[in-house]
């Protein structure tokens, strides 16, 4: 029988379609895990609820726990779960090294205020909003004015 | 007390068929942020379409699948408002248009999220959630047209075009609210009686053909 370690370390080794560098287990969106016998259960949390790598990961999840042993179950869940302060600070160190940048602490109310945003390159804060959207839902296009590089910013949600 | 379905279709096909209009200009639009902006927003919108969908098929009343209801019904099914079924292919009249549904779209979101279905209100906290940065991209836009006077008079003209389509959208007990944030926004005067939802609103006979187009011709495909 598979236990629930087993399952969140196997889950940990699977890279996030869009941002490779970071695990799912890392980005936040799986939930809760149940074993029932040979039955494993995964809620899988949408990033966005147009995330087109949706069906992705959960191929992935389901394959790394038929690799387990286990027989997979995984329910995408559509109410409001996943935010990006769910992102783990080890997640949030990988991004920025791979020069993406974290997302800003969830405020109630989103004011985009560039002094905010820090340049995952060199750490400036003399940022400007390029666009607040990007190559996928979950990304804004952010350049800094100091290392005079473009990056992508994660989107507070 | 309405079924889910009979909630929640109009809503879905509103952000279906928006989506589908919006995503005409990936690739046409008049510069690369907003070919970008227009394409994301446009798939969140097919997005929360898609969850919208999946409520109905699991709600009472429901039954079916959800590219069934997304892409299988007769055209006279629809449930969708004209606001969104009008092809706009002048950008001031797409911009307004963005600006408008996202002000109307947020009452009608917000008041879902005091559902005493806790799925329902689940999945519109969501929605509202990431709606939050289509208004961020509205309110820029509003912002920069309002800043100078050609701005200004072309978005007076496509709001006064738009405007009776924009108040059929929501049921009539939001409208007040709506006609109430929009004179706070529009630095101008708002006239025009409500178009209601009908069967077959303008544009959307030809939309319906192209969005359906590979479903009919294979029907139950898989990709």
């Amino acid at each position: 029988m598979v236990s629930a370690t087993e399952v969140w370390a196997a889950l940990d080794a699977v890279p996030d379609p869009e941002l490779p560098v970071v695990s799912l287990v890392e980005l936040g969106v799986i939930g809760a895990v149940a074993i029932d016998g040979d039955r494993v259960q995964v809620e899988l949390l949408p990033t966005f609820l147009g995330c087109p790598a949706l069906e992705t990961m959960r191929a992935q999840i389901e394959a790394s726990i038929r690799a387990l042993g286990g027989e997979p179950e995984v329910e995408v869940v559509l109410e409001d779960s996943w935010t990006s302060d769910r992102i783990s600070a080890a997640g949030r160190e990988k991004l920025r090294a791979a020069g993406i940048g974290p997302p800003q602490p969830v405020t109630p109310l989103i004011r985009l205020d560039p002094a905010a945003f820090r340049c995952p390159h060199c750490g400036s804060r003399d940022t400007t909003l390029e666009n607040l959207f990007g190559a996928t839902p979950c990304r804004s296009q952010r350049y800094c004015r100091t290392c005079r590089q473009p990056f992508e910013q994660l989107k507070a949600i | 007390m309405p079924g889910r379905a009979e909630l929640l279709l109009p809503l879905a096909d509103d952000e279906l068929v928006l989506g589908w209009r919006d995503s005409e200009w990936t690739g046409v639009a008049p510069f690369l942020e907003e070919d970008v902006a227009f394409s994301s927003i446009a798939q969140n919108e097919i997005g929360h379409a898609r969850a919208l969908y999946e409520l109905s098929v699991r709600g009472e009343g429901g039954g079916g699948e959800v590219d069934e209801l997304a892409l299988g019904r007769a055209a006279e099914e629809y449930r969708c408002a004209p606001l969104v079924t009008a092809a706009l292919p002048e950008w001031e009249d797409t911009i307004a248009r963005r600006i408008l549904y996202e002000l109307a779209d947020a009452l009608r979101i917000d008041a879902l999220t005091g559902s005493d279905d806790a799925e329902v209100a689940g999945v519109a906290r969501k929605i509202q959630r990431e709606e939050r940065y289509h208004w961020a991209h509205a309110e820029m836009w509003l912002e920069r047209l309002l800043g100078d006077d050609e701005g200004r008079a072309r978005l007076e003209a496509a709001v006064g075009r738009l405007w009776g389509a924009t108040l059929g959208l929501l049921e009539p007990p939001l409208r007040p609210a709506l006609e109430a944030e929009a004179a706070r926004r529009f630095p101008f005067p708002l006239r025009g009686e409500p178009v209601e939802r009908a069967a077959a609103p303008p544009g959307f006979e030809p939309l319906w053909e192209e969005m359906t187009a590979v479903r009919r011709l294979v029907p139950h495909g898989q990709w």
